[in-house]
């Protein structure tokens, strides 16, 4: 590509169109009635960002009654409660639809060269789902909470709290639904609307992790909603499929849930790679090195997560046959992502690179998901996870995956197509300060929690015992940073709604099909069809 | 890779030489727009598969450990009805396959007769159903609380059930894991039976629309789905049928 001298982008001169997706039709009921996927897609990422700030509340609470050895700050029921709806607000609310629900559904027609996803409806359908669940989920907080653990494990769920399961089991269901709803949306659209010319190998990166990606929303979400049901019948009338007293095993429980729960963790990761894949070959200037190894990367990671979720049961008395093919297994899924993380490093070599705040997140995440996927092969293995597992350890690797891998993801994403959704640009050096004090205030975080688990504190407990508070206290202090960094987007974004300069179609010379229309766009994207004749 | 071809080389979009009122505007031609939601009906079955298998795996499993107990539990089931539902529910399949053939070759009345017929034989369906959950009721085989174990530890004490099996009494512990098929037996059942419900309720809608004529001028795809749905939804039932009521019939 290095052959195509493109000429600069005339910003002085560039104006926000006079008719776009935003103002073609005003009054919230023009929103609310939508099935434009682009303001859709708006909607979903005002609401997963308030359930984001809910989530991340909830994670303040939790950091600062850690801050003491004690459990002072509140009961220990009440801890319970609240790293509970974190996780569950945290996964199901804001991981699992982050990217997928807000930028998938914004790009992925424009990406394609389509006018809309294949069935516009049923994804207005989904995002009611969504807040459906979500309103449920905050009224089982206002209602006493739920304190199983996001996990739900059995028999604890089904026989030992009297705490909201049963909202909150459906709360998950619902949005399990609306998550069905957008992967397949997604899957027929990448099949059937592809404009003439979008081969499949000339679909962005982008696309094939969503494509991935939505594979095991489509199939492992059903098994999550079944496992929930049995909860619930169990609960209410006394079915006994996971009752030991009746002959029924509590680990079957664990089979279904982690046969979707696993897979969740690549539905989360997986869209974030394909932003990355993106951001990394526009701000070096250069093709992805390996396109096909890394499109066929995604959808083996996609394969083989659904062969790995009994790593999650290795010290609940499975055979130990079943350990030893579970831990290769998940060894194995660290090839393809690494495969990911060697290309785009193969991208950045000799590359012209420059450092917009898109590409310093999409650093953060090539770093600290490095780590995070690592530390992923300690947990894998059977001998250390014996150690290692229900202890802080694994709290931060998950954390380093999702936080620091899948939410500097996000707000790379972001960031790289806000000139794109709303026509102006974001104000570049308080953004990449942003991005800088997220980085800096999530090692800190997480770091030493990484070294908690090795010297063995638990995780799930309010109190600890003294010699641990030196690295609490950093971890706290850490995520005050975070939450600084993680605040200060949604002022200057929302500032530069009004106050930003003017974008124009592609203010960063990239090569997407979406960068070759108006920015904001038009509701039908396209005015003629494109015709593909090269790789987007 | 130039960075404005992609629009330079755009053709005219040509679909406003046949442009059918149900035409989505996203879509650039009727295939395409059948194909796609054929398409996704397919990939929503798929999940239903996922969603059914869950409760199949637990089926098989259990089934391994307590074979004993399944056996004696689906001796309590009465294959009567069984079979009767069984034949309903192919029964409706084919008055359906029929609507949507009513459906493509435009005949109004035909398409109504037959989603009125199968309509119906949901309803017996889930009529003869609701009789098999009552006698379950009676018989305190609905698991939770009031389940009893005297049909498995004394056998004779239902003579109908007695003379055809002639069933041996189980031990204790074995018979405590009928409750387990009964659990799998309602929730396979239960889950069946919703979506059968779901799938009147489509029905009535669209045997309201068809009334207008709504299917019968050239856009079938809505009958033809739903169509996939309800014989995927006999189709688990065969399964059901095989797995819960003809465990053992043999002697």
């Amino acid at each position: 590509m290095s052959d195509t001298i493109v000429s600069l982008p005339d910003q002085s001169t560039a104006r926000i169109p006079k008719v776009n997706y935003l103002n073609k039709e005003n009054g919230l009921l023009s929103w609310l009635l939508t099935s434009d996927h682009k303001r859709i897609a708006i909607l979903y990422l005002i609401s997963i960002t308030f359930f984001f700030f809910i989530g991340g509340a909830l994670a303040g609470l939790i950091r600062l009654e850690l801050l003491t050895p004690q459990s002072d700050l509140m009961a220990t029921d009440t801890y319970n409660k609240v790293f509970t709806m974190h996780g569950v607000i945290m996964i199901f609310l804001f991981l699992v639809p982050s990217v997928p629900a807000t930028l998938g559904n914004f790009l992925i027609p424009i990406m394609l060269g389509a006018k809309d996803l294949a069935l516009p409806k049923i994804n207005l359908l989904s995002w009611y789902l969504y807040m459906a669940g979500g309103l449920l989920a905050l009224y089982t907080m206002m209602a006493g909470g739920v304190d199983t653990g996001w996990t739900f494990t059995t028999p604890l769920s089904t026989h030992y709290v009297n705490t909201n399961v049963l909202t909150t089991g459906l709360a998950i269901f619902i949005a399990g639904f609306s998550s069905i709803f957008t992967g397949l949306n997604f899957i027929v659209t990448i099949h059937k609307m592809r404009a003439p010319g979008m081969t499949w190998f000339r679909m962005p990166l982008f696309v094939w992790a969503h494509y991935a990606a939505s594979i095991l929303m489509v199939l492992g979400t059903p098994v999550l909603a079944i496992a929930i049901v049995l909860v619930a019948l169990e609960r209410t009338i006394g079915i006994g499929v996971f009752d030991p007293a009746k002959g029924g095993d509590p680990l079957l429980f664990q089979h279904l849930f982690w046969f979707y729960s696993h897979p969740a963790v690549y539905i989360m990761i997986l869209p974030g790679m394909g932003v990355i894949s993106e951001v990394i070959s526009t701000f070096s200037r250069k093709r992805v090195f390996g396109y096909t190894a890394v499109a066929f990367s995604s959808v083996a990671i996609a394969v083989f997560g659904f062969f790995v979720w009994a790593h999650h049961m290795f010290i609940m008395g499975i055979s130990n046959y079943a350990v030893l093919v579970f831990s290769l297994l998940t060894m194995l899924v660290a090839v393809p992502s690494a495969i990911k993380i060697f290309n785009w490093a193969f991208t950045l070599y000799k590359g012209s690179i420059t450092f917009e705040t898109p590409m310093l997140y999409a650093f953060g995440f090539m770093g600290l998901f490095t780590i995070g996927g690592m530390t992923g092969v300690f947990l894998g293995t059977s001998g250390t996870d014996i150690h290692l597992t229900e202890t802080y350890f694994i709290v931060a690797h998950f954390h380093f995956v999702m936080v620091g891998g899948m939410l500097m993801a996000f707000l790379s994403g972001i960031h790289f197509w806000w000139p794109k959704i709303t026509g102006r640009m974001y104000p570049e050096k308080i953004s990449q300060l942003a991005a800088v004090v997220t980085f800096i205030g999530f090692n800190l975080t997480f770091f030493p929690q990484f070294i908690l688990g090795v010297l063995g504190m638990p995780r799930r407990y309010a109190s600890y015992p003294p010699e641990f508070q030196i690295l609490n206290v950093f971890s706290t202090a850490g995520a005050t940073i975070l939450g600084v960094g993680y605040l200060l987007p949604v002022l200057y974004l929302t500032w530069s709604l009004k106050y930003g300069a003017i974008a124009g179609n592609n203010p960063w010379q990239a090569t997407g099909l979406e960068w070759q229309i108006q920015s904001p766009p038009l509701t039908e994207n396209f005015t003629e069809l494109p015709i593909m004749d090269h790789e987007a | 890779m130039s960075d404005s071809t992609a629009i330079a080389h755009g053709a005219p979009a040509d679909a406003h030489e046949e442009h059918p009122s149900y035409l989505r505007h996203h879509f650039n031609s009727v295939e395409q727009q059948s194909d796609a939601t054929n398409f996704a009906m397919w990939l929503f079955l798929l999940t239903e598969i996922m969603f059914f298998g869950g409760l199949f795996t637990a089926y098989l499993i259990y089934r391994n450990w307590y074979y004993p107990a399944f056996v004696a539990g689906s001796h309590q089931l009465n294959v009567v009805w069984g079979t009767l539902n069984t034949v309903v529910l192919i029964c409706s399949s084919f008055t359906m396959a029929m609507g949507v053939w009513c459906a493509e070759t435009r005949r109004r009345r035909g398409l109504v007769l037959c989603l009125s017929l199968t309509f119906i034989l949901g309803l017996c369906f889930l009529g003869i159903k609701g009789i098999e959950y009552r006698e379950k009721f009676e018989m305190h085989h609905v698991p939770g609380q009031h389940y009893s174990l005297q049909s498995f530890l004394d056998p004779q004490s239902n003579p109908e059930v007695y003379a055809e099996y002639h069933d041996k009494p189980l031990a204790l512990d074995m018979a405590r894991h009928t409750e387990i098929y009964f659990s799998l037996y309602f929730a396979l059942t239960g889950m069946h039976a919703l979506h059968m419900i779901i799938g009147i309720g489509i029905l009535g809608f669209m045997i309201y629309r068809a009334r207008d004529g709504a299917y019968t001028a050239g856009h079938t795809t809505f009958v033809e789905n739903f169509g996939y749905y309800w014989h995927f939804v006999d189709l688990v039932w065969i399964y059901l049928f095989a797995l819960l009521y003809l465990i053992s019939r043999h002697q």
